[in-house]
């Protein structure tokens, strides 16, 4: 399994986390080793198989659709690196136009 | 008394009920033992020291008054990963160096209901990725048993913190070996319990199919009595187990003759330095002697464990820390440019290289036309491991093998080799796919670093779990040793 600089670009846009070029080498070849660790996954036949996603094969409990919480909007927000009037401040999203 | 530290949680419960020593007195000489060796192994992240005095104030009122609580009084730490309101709660990561919790996990309200004394918050693996404590932001954690040594990971400080006498148990979480791993080089009991056995609600999420909370404590007494507190049902998890939790301190003392423990053969053909092999082998000998049959069991996928392991954890990892953007809490990078720019550095700057390696193995295993090769691939071999753990439960009570393939390694020694560094996790990651409880327990000491060996039962089978380790710990004495430092 080879990365590509374009694939890893990609990948990290994805992710959105910025990544210096210079760290490109290193850091494809970390993720190559974890990649060909994964491979020997495609040796197992699994046509037949399920997919597990909870470990003991439970289903999600529902309840009553109510409103349960209250309004903790203050106290939610205190660890906002930027607010004002109850509103989470972000840059302007939409440009001026020229 | 100088040495409450060397009492069980039982021993002390007794002393404070009869009167023959106080909470503040108990708690008071951990804080000193803290501040005297603490800064030694680093493990802890913040101390509460005034609410902890504090409570044990209110819980000496309570013994005096007759209206003790069922932990009252005892002093524990909790891994940095349970949200507790008002009290900083960091996750080892620089994205939440200043997160003050808004609410309370359950797991620290329930314990806060039991009467225990919270001494702080220890120190771990950032996000809990990681086998060594390594990649804190707050620095590594030293094992207590030898410098420059690693404790293990990524529940590294609370391991750290109990081995070296700094707090009477100590929870932590496990996601692929988090607890067992580190109880195993710190020479320590720690126990990971059936997935949804314990509440994750407040516990920050690394993989959310994997996660579960449990406890570091000395002995598998000390883990009953922590793990009765914690276990239950709560509505607040939607993956919570609705069913009844057993009585896990009663349980202990009922003897283990003729249970059946299986030995996977897969793992005793893997080469294991010679010292693992003979501490095995040893305990057989104890584990025969009360008359338990040893039989070898097949696990034909196991090998799989690895390989479905690092798609699994870091496509939810990748998923579960998407919301560390920058805008509703945590870190945020200086002077944005706009909104993707704010995202994008304050994802580069906030994580450690080893979160940001998995979230980018888990963006690129969930990402268009890789899906069904990687993450769905991987459920289907998740369910070949949980059947043949399921078939293997037909014939036997317990699984045994070594907890890790080796003794505590040096700081630094792995650190620039991820995939060697995923390989201490080998033994312990089968238990988080099917789900299963499991436990480390001490069984040698080599070159003056610990061993542990592991048992795993069938789902909701914590309380065999227990009975096993306990009557092991009756006729062994490996978990009654204490590190130099913390003697």
């Amino acid at each position: 399994m080879s990365l590509k600089d374009k694939d890893l670009e990609q990948i990290a846009y994805l992710a959105r986390i910025n990544i210096e070029k210079s760290k490109f080498p290193s850091l494809k070849e970390e993720l190559e080793s974890i990649l060909s660790l994964v491979a020997s996954m495609d040796s197992v036949d699994t046509k037949s198989i399920k997919p597990l996603s909870h470990p003991l094969d439970l289903s999600q409990p529902l309840r009553e659709d109510k409103v349960t919480e209250e309004n903790d909007r203050e106290n939610l927000q205190s660890n906002a690196p930027s607010k004002e009037d109850g509103l989470f401040l972000v840059p302007k999203v939409l440009e001026d136009e020229d | 008394m100088s040495e409450f530290y060397k009492l069980s949680i039982k021993e002390k419960l007794e002393g404070l009920k009869s009167g023959s020593f106080s909470s503040l007195e108990i708690t008071n000489s951990y804080l000193e033992r803290i501040k005297s060796l603490d800064n030694k192994i680093n493990s802890f992240i913040t101390l509460t020291e005034s609410e902890a005095i504090k409570s044990a104030k209110e819980s000496d009122k309570r013994y005096k008054n007759k209206e003790n609580l069922p932990l009252d009084g005892i002093p524990i730490a909790h891994k940095d990963i349970f949200c507790t309101k008002g009290v900083l709660t960091t996750c080892g990561s620089k994205m939440l160096e200043n997160f003050l919790s808004p609410y309370s996990s359950t797991v620290t309200r329930k314990f806060e209901e039991s009467g225990s004394i919270v001494l702080g918050k220890t120190n771990m693996d950032e996000f809990a990725m990681g086998s060594s404590n390594e990649t804190s932001f707050f620095g590594p954690v030293m094992n207590p048993w030898k410098s420059n040594h690693v404790p293990g990971g990524s529940s590294g400080g609370s391991a750290a913190c109990v081995s070296a006498g700094l707090a009477s148990g100590a929870t932590a979480t496990d996601t692929g070996g988090s607890i067992r791993q580190p109880a195993a080089l710190c020479g320590l009991t720690g126990i990971k319990p059936t997935y949804g056995r314990v509440s994750r609600y407040g516990m920050i999420a690394f993989a959310s199919s994997l996660d579960q909370a449990g406890v570091l404590t000395k002995s598998a007494e000390d883990a009953a009595y922590m793990l009765s507190i914690m276990s239950g049902h709560d509505s607040k998890d939607s993956t919570s187990l609705n069913i009844e939790v057993p009585d896990y301190i009663g349980e202990i003392d009922h003897d283990i003759k003729g249970m059946k423990i299986g030995l996977p053969k897969q793992f005793f053909s893997m080469s294991l330095p010679s010292y693992v092999e003979k501490s095995i082998e040893e305990s057989l000998k104890v584990y025969k002697k009360l008359g338990v049959e040893i039989k070898d069991i097949d696990l034909p996928h196991i090998d799989l464990s690895l390989p479905v392991y690092y798609v699994i954890a870091p496509a939810e990892c990748s998923a579960n820390l998407s919301r560390y953007d920058g805008v509703k809490f945590g870190y945020r990078c200086e002077n944005p440019k706009n909104l993707e720019d704010l995202y994008m550095r304050t994802r580069e700057e906030g994580f450690g290289s080893e979160v940001k390696r998995r979230i980018l193995i888990g963006t690129y295993a969930l990402s268009a036309g890789y899906y069904d090769a990687y993450y769905l691939k991987a459920q289907k071999c998740r369910r070949l491991i949980a059947e043949d753990f399921k078939k293997a439960f037909q014939d036997v009570d317990l699984i045994l093998s070594p907890t890790a393939p080796d003794t505590a390694f040096s700081i630094g020694e792995k650190s620039t080799e991820p995939v060697e560094m995923y390989k201490q996790d080998i033994f312990t990651i089968p238990a988080n796919l099917a789900g299963l409880p499991g436990i480390s327990i001490p069984c040698g000491i080599n070159d003056g670093l610990p061993l542990g060996l592991q048992l795993v039962s069938n789902n909701i089978e914590e309380s065999k779990l227990l009975r096993a380790s306990h009557q092991f710990q009756l006729n062994t004495d490996w978990h009654l040793a204490w590190p130099e430092m913390g003697s």
